[in-house]
Parts: C-alpha cells; structure tokens; sequence
C-alpha cells in the first residue's frame, strides 16, 4: 500500500500495462519529448522510444482516427487527448467511428483504444479551456466512459480500460493530478459500469463523480460532524450509467442531491434526476437537487470563476436546504 | 408478364403521382428506356425500364397518385396475354385501383354504416360532477406512498414540508396519532413492550395520549427553538397602578360608545408594537446563519386551549389602536377555540406575548417561538409595598420578563427595548398616542 | 530539393490541363487509350477484368432496381461509370492489403473479392450481408478479403487508413492500405491531417481520389482551389500523380506501381483517377444540375462499353466470347438476387448483440417503450 498521487497513478499503471502488452502504445500531444502538459507520461519516451509513444503534429482528428484504424487492427493505443476540451476537433472520429466500428459491421471489428483526457475549471483558463463535457461522449452507445475521482480509482479503472475491448474514453481531471490517495499493490481491475458507495449513510444520498465525487465525500465528512449522516456515491463510470446503485440508495434515504461540474441544462446529473424518478419515485421525500455550473461561458476573472463553479460550500448549502425540506431533525 | 411498379426513387418518398406516360399501350420498351415521368416528394424523375417488352397495360393514369410498390402497368412480349391475365389477376388490381387517391369512399357515403351508435349517456349524478373541484393535496411521492402503507387521509394532514408540502415525518405523526385513537391502551402497552420490555403491571400505571397535530407542531418547534437559539432572559418589574385604572377609564368610555373592553394584555400587545417599532433590532429572525430584519411588526399572542397552545396573529399591530387589537384578538381567539382559525392567522407573527397572570403566576420566562427573536412573558398584577419618593406605598405590579434569541440580539439591545416598554407602561396615555 | 523536384516533375507529367466550368475529361480518354499497352496484360487478366467490370455495371443496375422497389433502404450510392477505377484498384491490391473506402462503395467489395450475393444481402439488410445487415449500402466490411470498411462521413475513412497504415509500420508487415475517396473529400482537415500524418511518420498507405468532378451537385472547380486534387500531395512532400480513372489498365499500372512502392519503401503516395458518375449521386437523384452535354460526355465514356470494343478489336475477345460474360455476369447478379431475397431478416432480439465487444455491465437493453425501471 503507498500513497501516492493521481498523477503517479496514472503513470505507473500506463508503463506497467506497456511492460506487459507490446500492443499497447501511447499517442498525442506532446506526451513524448515535453513529457506531457501535466507530466503523466514523464519518462516514458525515454524508456520505451518512439514507436511505443508517439509524439503527433496538432492534429487531432488526424491522430485520434489513426488510433481508432490502429485498435482496428489489433493494437491498443492510449490516447492522450491534451484536454477533454480539444476533443472536439476529433469528435467525428471518436463519435462517428470509434463508437460505431463494432456495430455497424456487425461485430466483425472493434477498436480496442483508452482516450484520456482531462476536463475541469478552476485554474482560471477561461471560457475554452475549462468545460466538462464529458456528457458529450457519455451520450454515445458504442462508447464507454468512465471517470475516476481517486488515485485507486484512476489505477484500477486505467487497467479495466486498458483490458476492454471497446472505446474507452477515460475522464481525468485538472483539480484531481494532485490530490492523493492510498493505492492498494495488488489492485485487481475495476469493474466499467459500476458506482460505487464510497461513504455508507442514511440520511441523503450525495451523488458525484470525478472531481465532484471527491468534493461530495469532503461534504459528507462535514455533515457527519454536524450529525448527518450522508451516503456518497461515486459513479466512476458514466456510460454504461449504474442505476441500480443510485437508486437502491435513494429508496434507502428519500432524497438525493447531485454534484456535478457540467452545466445543468441537459447535464449528467438530469439523467441521473431522471433515473432516480424512474425507480425511486414512491421514496422521494423531497425533489433531487442538482449542484451544477453556472450556465456561463466561464470567465477567466477570479471571482467570476469562483462564482460559477460548483463547490464543497454550495453542496452543503444544497444538502442542508434538502435536508430541511424532508424535515430532519426539525 | 412483368408488372410494372411506382418505384421508390426518394428516400423519404412513400407514394408517387405519375406525371406523365412516355409509353403508350403497344409501344415496343427497351431495357433503359424512359417509360414515365414520376413525381416524388423532391422532384419529377424519370422512371426507367428494368426489363425488354412492350407496354401492353396502364394501370395508373397520369395524375393518378399510388403508394410506391403497387403495379402502374403491364409489360408483356405484345400479344396482349399479359395484360389479360393482369386483369383477371383481380383482386390485387383491383385493390391497387381502388387505393389510388382519386376514387371516392364508398363506405362513407352509405347510409347506416357510420359509427354513430350514440354512447350511453353520463349517469347524472355521478360522483366526478357532484364532486367539485378538490385541490389535491401536496405531498412527496414518499408521503404519498407511506399514507397509502399507514392508511391516512392525506386531507387530514398538515404539511410542515416546503409550501406546506406533507413530507414523510408528518404521515407518520398522524399515522401514530390515529393508531393511539383508535386503541390507546393496546397501541401504548405494545410500543412499552417493544421499546423496554417493562412487566405488563407497570403498564397499567401509564397510558399514552395521543398527540395533537397542534401539539405536535408545538412538540417539534419549541424543541428546535431550545435546542437552537440560545436563550437569554431580562425581567422587568412595572408599575401598572397607572394603567390599570387607565384601563378602567379607558373601557368606561368604549362601553358608552359600544366599543369592546381592553384587557391589560391588549395594552401589553401595543406597548410591545410600539416599543418594536422603536427598537427594529429586536424585530428580526435568525435563520440558516442568516439575521433577517422585519419590516412590519406581527404580535402573536400565545393562547392554552384544551388541545395546546394557539398563537393567533395580530399583523401589523404598531399600526392598529388598541381597541382594534382587543376586538381582533378576542375574535380570533374565539376561532381558535372552535379550531377555526386558518393556518396563516397563526403564523407569520415577528414576535409573541404569553401571559399566564391570570393564573396567578408572578413571572415566568417562555420560549422563543421560532423564527421570532424574542418573546415577552407576562405576570400577574398584584399589590406589592414600594417606595416611592422615600416612602412607602401600595402600588400595583406587575412582572415582565423577555426571552432572547441572543444570535439575534444583544442584552443591551432587549434591556434598552424593556426599558422603553416599561417606561410605555407606566405612562399608558402614550400607548394609545 | 532535388526529392522535391522529382516530386514535381512527376506531378506535372500527369497534368493535361485544367479547363474550368465543364470538364475535359473526353480528350484524356483518347490520350490515354493511344498510350495504353494492353500488351502488358495476360489476355486472361484483361478478359478477368472485362468481367469484373460487367458484374459491377449490372450489379449496380441490379441495385437501383432494388432500391426502387424498396428492397433497398435507405441511401443508395452507385459505382455506375467508375467500373474501370475500381477494377484496376482492386486489382493492384493483394488479397491480404487493406481497403478503407467512402460510401460508394459496392464495386469495391465485389471487385476486393466479397461474394456478390453477400453484398446484395447488405444491401437488401440481410443477416447474411457483409455486415449481417447492420451496416447497408454505405458500410460494407469483409476481414477475410481486407475490406475494413465503407464510411458514410466524408473523410471519415481517411484518418482510419492511416491508423491502419500505421499498425502495419508498427508490426513490421508487408500489407499496404488503399485508402478511396471522392474529390470533395480533399477539402476536408481529416484528409489534409492524415496525409501529413502519412508523410511524416512513412506510413504505407496510398490514397486514392476518384475525382468525377462532382461532389454531390458541386463540381470541382466550384469547391477546390486547386483543382488539379494530385498536387496536393506536394504539400506534404508526398508523391502524386493523375491517370485516367476510365482506363483499367491505366489503372491498374498507376495503382500496381504505387502500392508496391509503399510496400517497399514505406512511402504513401496520392493517385487521382479522374472518371465520369454515369447517374446521379445517389439513385433517387435526377443530377438536373448537369448540363446535357456533360451527362452525354458521360454515357459517351462509358468505361465498360469502351473497353469491351477495344478488347474484341485487339482481338483478345470476340463478339460470342464478350455475350457469354456477360450471360455469366447476369447470372451472378440474379442468383445475388434470389440469395438475398431468400435470406432471413435480423431477429429483433438480437438488436442488442453488436453495441460493445466486451459486455460489461449495466448496459442499457431497453426498448423504446420499456419503463427504465
């Protein structure tokens, strides 16, 4: 058991899987002689050389469909898409092939390929560099999405990823590079599809992921100080989405609030409102609140920024004004 | 033969008008030949021959419209066969004519055959149009479906959710309600059982009452308020000789002109809306870390009932006279007693006055009806010696003592309000000024 | 410089001019069949490609008739007047090579070696199809004969080839990828990032343009700056060069040449074929936008026909031998017919076999109507 970082994390697990896979190679931006933009592939080219990871001209549909017509033929590239925002110059590869190679030649391929990318705002990178729009891909039937919010998330879910045979895209993170966590040795593959309660309680039900399933179990350490007693749920996999879990918990505590970085018009947490209609309707004591973004191109200006994103305070604010809303403790 | 058919020639095409015939009946048709012109949705396109013959048979007339698939004509080597055994195909031409969009409808032109069997009619008095129009009740699916499980009215229950919704803690308060209603003695013996195990003998010796809605609102609110606002107490001692027979005077002359009679605490309530009015800092609500500050000034006024405590609402009470307020406050306690007073006449009030004098208590403290701030507590009159100006004297005195939320309010604060309240007091003629 | 000269000099050579509004493709054809050598073809690879370029022509016309009696759904995009593109492509390409194409696609499948009745079956969406019925007219796939697929996005496909092309670099094997496109897919950024991607990183592919000077209802001169599309090659030192997409052996020299170069060498390289679409861009298009001589020039260079005379004329098959083809051709295409119409629909039950390779878990399997929960 060390603890480490979800930076280390990440690298750890990519050289380890290229250790022990020739057919996993890794591809993008900058990732070779600059060691990356945030230094998850530091080292890697010098160990490993050019051909296992390949430093690509800023071309992003070019170098994305290069790795999907790769994975058709039986390698398996990691992607490094410089941030979730520059997937867009390659979203008719990732959304028109990637996802459709399996399907729509009736099973005779498929592109086994991790697309990580890092989403997030907060660092005052201004309205083009900070979306989470992670909704985008998880819209996608064909493709799997997942989001790891811990250092022993990010290693188990990368190795789960690695190991698929479909598309993967892989949600990092700008606030999570950071952050650290207890990463187990002998850390067996997560499973793609499934949340996870990473806080057990009864009261409410706190639903996050990525950065915001971290914010959500901070929240809930707050609340048990204060007495109540939150369940936490990480989704760590946006698509396929683990109904089952959100709403076992909801039937079990009647109120949930959502905590997302996305916009909330159309957002992750509206699916996951609506699932929770689905199969907890006859347990909701009060409606499901979403903490999500303010609906703005954001801002580069500090206060502005502050003011849009979603944060530790506004979900408690949220859970509290639920919470007095189903009249506990009153 | 070979049947030709309205081609699909547009991806969204369902059906097609043939805009013209190139061939005529006998012409000789090569294979890529144009035979007609047809209209789709998008554009007129030319439909061509698929097959070597010669046109022995227009099904469809130009200008005619068919779904796409359906035969338009008939090709064969010439000899005319084709177009016979076309023919005697019956019903499938026949069908195919018939669906073409120029024919009339022959159902809708037969007598009798419409549908028009007249429906039963509504039997009157049906329990939807004697019903008038019933609000339904707000309450969470939870609420709902816990009422369904317990067996309750919704109808019957007070919501204390947001916008009054009825939430799952107000189910089951009145789920435990009616369950005590309807056996006490078993449900009280059974819950002792389950809860301690105590020998049925001590039993006997307790019975549970059921709790009253209001009793419970009031159950909930003051444990909250206790529990919550940390409370402080001034108390002050007045003199109310002069306001008692200010009273007195005061009631002679309303009684000659009709008016209703004033009690000391009607006097109380304005003294206390007005020394409000003058202190706004005591007119306020602390609530989720937040400090409000009330603009108007709404006295409740505590009332025992049988079935709990009633705080009727005088709104606006620095702006009603006294007698105003002693007619609005006998009427609505007269509707709480009937329990007929609505639920906004009982809330909504920025700061309350209990008084328990009547019962011969000298002084009390109360507590702070939330989201009020502060709540004055009022003794009984009674002759008391005091000295006055170095001698001593029989004054009529009364005790008065405010309870203080003190996030909202500092002591200086509420002793300043006191201090002018009981200043107000002691020279009444400035209450009604 | 002197790579870039070379480049050049091999760029120009293929240039006949560029005339703008209305094509002059009629002048090429004639160069091109004085300077054709069918002597370098065995009698039997000429008469092989007569034959594939009859099976495509009825084929295609067997398909229009398909789509216009709705066996056929919806788009439909036809080879009709490429015949000769497509046969000397293919057949400069080994079985195991890669072949990413567009849309128009079904001429590449048969003539890459996929069953006719396979291909109509796609078409008809058959289980029995090339893509079990999933996939349609646009999205042809075959591993067995290295067809990885018809693309329905222009440029699509473009990327993908060089992905492949790289997978091949990567494990050191001798395949190359023919990656097709139509002219108005050399506007697109996938296709000017993949041809750098090529060059840069040596990868063997060979990107070919079928350049019928219509995308759509928009020609060439319309769309592209430079309209001569093999010189954009140059941009990214690649080597390019222009043939005559009505010549098969013209063709089939091109195509030969530059696949066994990338093979060697590594090196990707652009051919264009310049050809005529006989029909519209789809069946269901009347191509009223064409002007009446550019549709006769058209039918006038009709590929199958014109080289069906030069073959009985230069005596490698007469008028009998020419008819028994095409009998067997027609054959071919009827039994296509019957073993697509007499193949079984996909059961709705197994609409949700094909969404991932690797199940996983909570994957949505519900109907439209199906409550979530």
């Amino acid at each position: 058991m060390a603890v480490i970082t979800y930076r280390q994390a990440l690298h750890d697990t990519l050289r380890e899987e290229m250790l022990s896979d020739e057919n996993v190679f890794l591809i993008g931006e900058e990732i070779g002689v600059f060691e990356g933009s945030y230094k998850i592939t530091a080292g890697l080219l010098e160990e490993f050389g050019e051909k296992r990871v390949r430093d690509t001209p800023i071309a992003e549909e070019g170098f994305v469909g290069a790795a999907v017509g790769a994975a058709m033929l039986g390698l398996r590239p990691v992607v490094e898409l410089m941030t979730i925002n520059f997937s867009l110059l390659a979203l008719d590869q990732i959304v028109n092939h990637a996802a459709k190679i399996y399907g729509m030649f009736g099973g005779q391929s498929n592109a086994p390929m991790v697309l990580r990318t890092p989403g997030g705002g907060g660092q005052q990178l201004g309205a083009t560099h900070s979306q989470n729009i992670e909704l985008y891909y998880a819209f996608v039937p064909g493709l799997k999405v997942v989001a790891p919010s811990t250092p022993a998330d990010a290693r188990a879910l990368l190795k789960a990823s690695l190991a698929d045979n479909d598309p993967v895209l892989f949600l990092e993170n700008l606030a999570l590079y950071n952050t650290k966590g207890e990463v187990p040795d002998e850390l067996p593959p997560a499973e793609i599809g499934k949340a996870g309660v990473t806080r057990p309680g009864s009261d409410i039900t706190i639903i996050g992921y990525s950065r915001m399933a971290t914010v959500a179990t901070q929240v809930a350490d707050q609340l048990g100080e204060e007495g109540i007693s939150a369940e936490v749920i990480d989704l760590r996999s946006l698509r396929p989405l683990d109904r089952e879990t959100l709403v076992d918990s909801v039937r079990k505590t009647g109120c949930a609030v959502i905590a997302e970085d996305d916009w909330l018009t159309y957002g992750i947490g509206a699916e996951i409102a609506a699932s929770i209609s689905d199969g907890a309707f006859d347990y909701l004591d009060a409606p499901v609140r979403r903490v999500a973004a303010a609906e703005v191109p954001l801002p580069y200006a500090k206060p502005l920024e502050r003011a849009a994103l979603p944060s530790a305070e506004s979900l408690h604010t949220a859970v509290r004004q639920t919470l007095d809303a189903v009249g506990h403790r009153r | 033969m070979t049947e030709i058919h309205m081609p699909r020639l547009s991806d969204t095409m369902e059906e097609g008008v043939i805009s013209t015939w190139r061939k005529q009946v006998g012409d000789q048709i090569n294979r890529g030949d144009v035979v007609a012109d047809i209209e789709t949705d998008k554009a007129v396109m030319e439909m061509e021959a698929y097959d070597d013959g010669v046109l022995e048979k227009i099904l469809i007339g130009a200008g005619e419209t068919v779904p796409i698939g359906v035969p338009i004509g008939i090709m064969g080597d010439g000899s005319g066969a084709a177009a016979a055994a076309g023919a005697s195909g019956g019903d499938s031409d026949g069908s195919a004519a018939g669906s073409a969009t120029t024919g009339s409808n022959p159902e809708s032109d037969s007598p009798g055959s419409a549908a028009t069997e007249p429906a039963a009619p509504r039997s009157a008095g049906s329990a939807e149009s004697d019903a008038g129009p019933r609000e339904r009740p707000k309450a969470s699916p939870l609420a709902r479906a816990v009422a369904r499980e317990k067996g309750v009215d919704l109808s019957t229950v007070t919501g204390t959710g947001p916008g009054g919704r009825i939430i799952r803690v107000d189910i089951e308060a009145a789920a435990e309600a009616k369950t005590a209603t309807e056996s006490p003695q078993q449900s009280a013996a059974e819950s002792h059982r389950a809860e301690r195990s105590e020998p049925q003998q001590q039993n006997e010796d307790l019975e549970e009452i059921p709790l009253s809605n209001i009793r419970k609102v009031t159950a909930r609110r003051l444990t909250e308020s206790k529990q919550q606002a940390p409370h402080f107490y001034l108390t002050s001692a007045v003199d109310v000789t002069d306001l008692v027979s200010f009273r007195s005077d005061l009631n002679e002359r309303l009684q000659a002109s009709g008016g209703p009679k004033v009690s000391v605490n009607d006097l109380v309530v304005k003294a206390c809306a007005t020394a409000l009015r003058a202190n706004p800092s005591v007119n306020v609500s602390f609530r989720d870390e937040k400090l409000f500050q009330h603009k108007r000034v709404h006295l409740g006024v505590a009332v025992a009932l049988d079935s709990g405590l009633v705080v009727p609402v005088i709104p606006d009470a620095d702006r009603k006279s006294v007698s105003e307020i002693a007619a609005e406050g006998k009427e609505k306690v007269e509707r709480a007693r009937d329990g007929k007073l609505k639920p906004d006449e009982m809330s909504g009030s920025t700061f309350s006055v209990s008084n328990l004098g009547m019962f011969g208590i000298e002084e009390f403290s109360a507590v702070i009806n939330p989201p009020e701030a502060a709540i004055l507590a009022v003794g009984a009159t009674r002759e008391e010696v005091q000295v006055r100006d170095g001698e001593f004297a029989v004054r009529k005195m009364m005790r008065m003592t405010l309870s203080a939320d003190h996030r909202a309010v500092d002591g200086a604060v509420g002793a300043v309000f006191m201090q002018q309240l009981t200043s107000l007091l002691q020279d009444p003629i400035r209450i009604i000024a | 410089m002197a790579e870039t000269a070379t480049r050049s000099k091999s760029a120009t050579s293929g240039s006949k001019g560029r005339r703008s509004g209305t094509r002059s493709g009629g002048n090429r054809v004639q160069q091109r069949q004085e300077n054709t050598a069918l002597a370098s073809e065995s009698p039997e690879a000429l008469r092989d490609y007569f034959r594939q370029m009859s099976l495509v022509r009825r084929f295609e016309e067997r398909a229009a008739q398909g789509y216009t009696q709705a066996k056929i759904g919806g788009y439909c995009h036809l080879n009709l007047g490429e015949e000769a593109t497509v046969v000397g492509l293919m057949s400069a390409l080994r079985r195991s090579d890669y072949l990413f194409t567009n849309y128009r696609e079904h001429g590449y499948a048969l003539a890459k070696g996929i069953e006719p009745g396979k291909v109509m079956a796609e078409l008809y969406g058959r289980t029995t199809g090339t893509s079990k019925g999933l996939g349609g007219s646009m999205h042809m796939f075959d591993t067995e004969v290295g067809l990885l697929g018809g693309y329905g996005i222009v440029g699509g496909q473009i990327p993908l080839a060089t992905g492949a092309a790289l997978a091949i670099d990567y494990r050191g094997g001798d395949e190359v990828v023919l990656c097709q496109m139509g002219d108005g897919t050399t506007n697109i950024g996938a296709f000017h990032e993949s041809m750098n991607i090529a060059a840069l990183w040596n990868l063997p592919v060979v990107f070919v343009v079928v350049n019928n000077y219509l995308g759509m209802g928009t020609t060439v001169d319309m769309s592209s700056a430079e309209s001569e599309l093999y010189k954009r090659a140059v941009a990214y030192r690649m080597h390019g060069e222009r043939v005559d997409g009505n010549d098969v052996v013209a063709v089939r020299e091109a195509a030969g040449r530059l696949v066994e170069h990338a093979r060697k060498t590594g090196q990707p390289a652009m051919l264009e074929a310049v050809s005529h679409r006989m029909k519209g861009h789809s069946v269901v298009d009347p191509a009223k936008y064409r002007s009446p001589e550019d549709a006769e020039a058209a039918r006038e260079a009709d590929p199958v026909a014109a080289f069906r005379s030069q073959l009985i004329s230069a005596g490698v098959l007469d008028e009998d031998g020419a008819a028994e083809i095409e009998r067997t051709v027609q054959a071919d295409v009827d039994a296509a017919v019957a073993f697509a119409d007499d193949s079984p629909h996909p059961d709705p039950a197994t609409l949700f076999d094909y969404t991932y390779a690797t199940p996983v878990a909570n994957d949505s399997r519900r109907l439209p109507a199906d409550p979530v929960f």
